[in-house]
């Protein structure tokens, strides 16, 4: 399997503080990357600096190299939007704009110019149907995406992100705000569209990991302390600390 | 043992009694605040009726007075009179050309200063650096500090000479002049509405949007804009309420004749300037005539005030 994302020797400073320390990763295609580590070790910097929404912070400074597909994100020809059109990113607290379900699906296409109405409807069938929500919408599609539960505003934030066709999907701890059922839905929902998606998933939840990631990256203090198949990591973590952490001895 | 389990007895029975001693002093003390509360609360009900009691008694004051005007007229011939020629041998009391005035002046302005104010709240909002973000609004609220006189008398030495000369007319003091003057005016309010919605709007809307890939440009009319709506519609019907509310300046810059304003160069008068204009020298049916238009001023504000208020609401939920 062909690695669709290589960082190498990346650190990363918000002014002073150094957030990622010399990180080295070869994030595989189609499949589930899990991203564990205790809070404030940089998971979700790591995350955001993938689709350059770390941009948006005045005081970052990142150097190193991530290549998505061979392209360097950063080189000078790469234009943002569309890189993050590649590369969808779904957030911890489920975030719908508030608008109908269907202008939230429709957005991104319509950002990307596709006007065509039928073009559209069908663009955000499809992107329902994949996020496992379009039975529960499809009668409401005009209504306003905040009348429904978190866990269905999750899945319709997915079926928003899948609307632009990604070919990552960023997720950071999405389940962290949902119920047990609606977390065991999105986390059914991630194997299913790893078919088609590559899918890099920040999780707090040791458990979540095991259960639908097929790699995973422990994070501590802006290092990463190892990488490998989620069935090394937890079976057989080559890290002291890995072991700690994964036998729940700190954080 | 047993006297030591007595005198353990006793000791229960001097605690009881502390304890309730200590409560009955409690409850005298609770029951002093609770009065002194009560008073507190007194007072400042009553502090607040004095409000209530303004409005209640400006409103009875002119329907009462502004009434009899009316009906001696006939409202329409005071509402949709043409001619305002109150000290005439044949005073003639329609007061159509300042409402129209009034309506002409009042959207003149919304034009002009609402896309101005609204694109600098925007600006000011999501683009600026906090230097100039907070230079700008500096110069927002010192704009909403100056006192309407100046604008009048700035207007009157610039603006009214200056249409003039650009566009050849005899008389500068117009319509247009007013416009002009009423749209900068209105701007602080507009823009500092504005921005207070705008920077309301959760910036997980925006970084939705900009994770699928929208520029940011676009994240703001698309998402942020929207999401502000009600509050940006607030602003508008605030600048509303300033611009029909306008005397001094407009007095000052618009001619204060009272003709119909059949062109932007006319020399024309405002509702509130009728008022003002003939108040001190008024008397008999011309008086009555200007509580008449007062009142008529007065319900064209509270129109524009429950508008603002079904915004304001609108913005909360
Ligand atoms: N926008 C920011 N500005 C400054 N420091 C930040 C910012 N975001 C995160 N940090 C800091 O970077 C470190 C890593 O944060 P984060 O990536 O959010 O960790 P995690 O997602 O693993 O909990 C923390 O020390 C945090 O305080
Ligand atoms: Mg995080």
């Amino acid at each position: 399997m062909s690695n669709i994302i290589t960082v190498k020797d990346m650190n990363l400073w918000y002014g002073d503080h150094q957030a990622l320390k010399n990180i080295n990763i070869e994030i595989p295609e189609k499949s589930i990357t899990a991203l564990i580590g205790p809070s404030g070790c940089g998971k979700s910097t790591f995350l955001k600096t993938l689709n350059r929404m770390n941009d948006l912070v005045p005081s970052v400074k990142i150097t190193g190299d991530i290549r998505y597909n061979d392209t360097d994100i950063f080189s000078k020809e790469v234009d943002v939007n569309s890189l993050r059109k590649e590369i969808g990113m779904v957030f911890q607290k489920p975030n719908p704009f508030p608008m109908s379900i269907y202008d939230n699906v429709a957005y991104g296409p319509r950002t990307h110019g596709i006007t065509n109405k039928a073009q559209l409807d069908e663009i955000v069938e499809s992107a329902l149907r994949d996020a496992a929500i379009w039975d529960e919408v499809k009668d409401r599609l005009k209504k306003n995406a905040l009348g429904m539960s978190g866990g269905q505003q999750q899945r319709l934030c997915i079926a928003r992100a899948l609307a632009v066709q990604p070919k990552i999907l960023l997720m950071d701890e999405p389940t962290s705000a949902l119920d047990p059922i609606s977390t065991s839905r999105i986390e059914e929902l991630a194997m299913e569209l790893k078919e088609k998606y590559t899918i890099v998933m920040v999780t707090h939840n040791m458990q979540q990991a095991v259960r639908v990631s097929d790699y995973t990256a422990f994070f501590l203090l802006g290092e990463l302390v190892e990488f490998g198949k989620t069935d090394d990591i937890f079976s057989q973590p080559k890290d002291k600390r890995t072991e700690d952490y994964i036998t729940g001895r700190f954080g | 043992m047993k006297t030591r389990k007595n005198s353990k007895k006793v000791n229960h029975a001097i605690q009881d009694i502390k304890w309730e001693t200590e409560y009955k002093h409690q409850q005298k003390k609770r029951n002093r605040t609770q009065t002194m509360e009560n008073i507190i609360h007194g007072i400042f009900l009553l502090l607040g009726l004095i409000t209530v009691g303004c409005v209640l008694l400006i409103t009875v004051y002119l329907v009462i007075s502004g009434i009899p005007a009316i009906k001696e007229i006939g409202i329409a011939d005071f509402l949709f009179g043409k001619e305002w020629a109150s000290t005439a041998a044949q005073p003639e009391y329609g007061i159509l050309p300042f409402i129209l005035t009034s309506i002409y002046g009042t959207a003149g302005a919304i034009v002009i200063g609402v896309p101005i104010g609204f694109m600098t709240a925007v600006y000011l909002s999501k683009m600026a650096s906090p230097k100039v973000k907070s230079a700008m609004q500096t110069a927002v609220s010192l704009l909403a500090g100056i006192p309407s006189v100046v604008y009048g008398l700035v207007g009157m030495l610039v603006l009214v000479p200056g249409i003039r000369k650009i566009f050849n007319v005899p008389d500068g003091a117009s319509l247009l002049a007013a416009i002009i003057v009423l749209a900068i005016m209105i701007l602080p309010s507009i823009i500092k509405m504005s921005v207070t919605a705008l920077d309301a709007v959760p910036k997980e809307y925006e970084d939705a949007s900009l994770a699928l890939g929208a520029t940011p440009v676009e994240t703001y009319f698309k998402v942020s804009v929207p999401a502000a709506k009600s509050g940006i519609a607030a602003a508008v019907v605030l600048g509303v309420g300033r611009a029909i509310g306008e005397a001094m300046a407009v007095m000052m810059v618009a001619g204060n004749v009272p003709n119909m304003p059949d062109s932007l160069f006319q020399s024309v008068r405002f509702l509130t300037t009728a008022v003002s204009s003939e108040m001190s020298y008024s008397s008999g049916l011309q008086r009555q005539a200007l509580f008449s238009i007062a009142l008529v001023l007065f319900l064209f504000i509270m129109l524009i005030n429950v508008t603002l208020n079904f915004f304001l609401k609108r913005e909360k939920e």
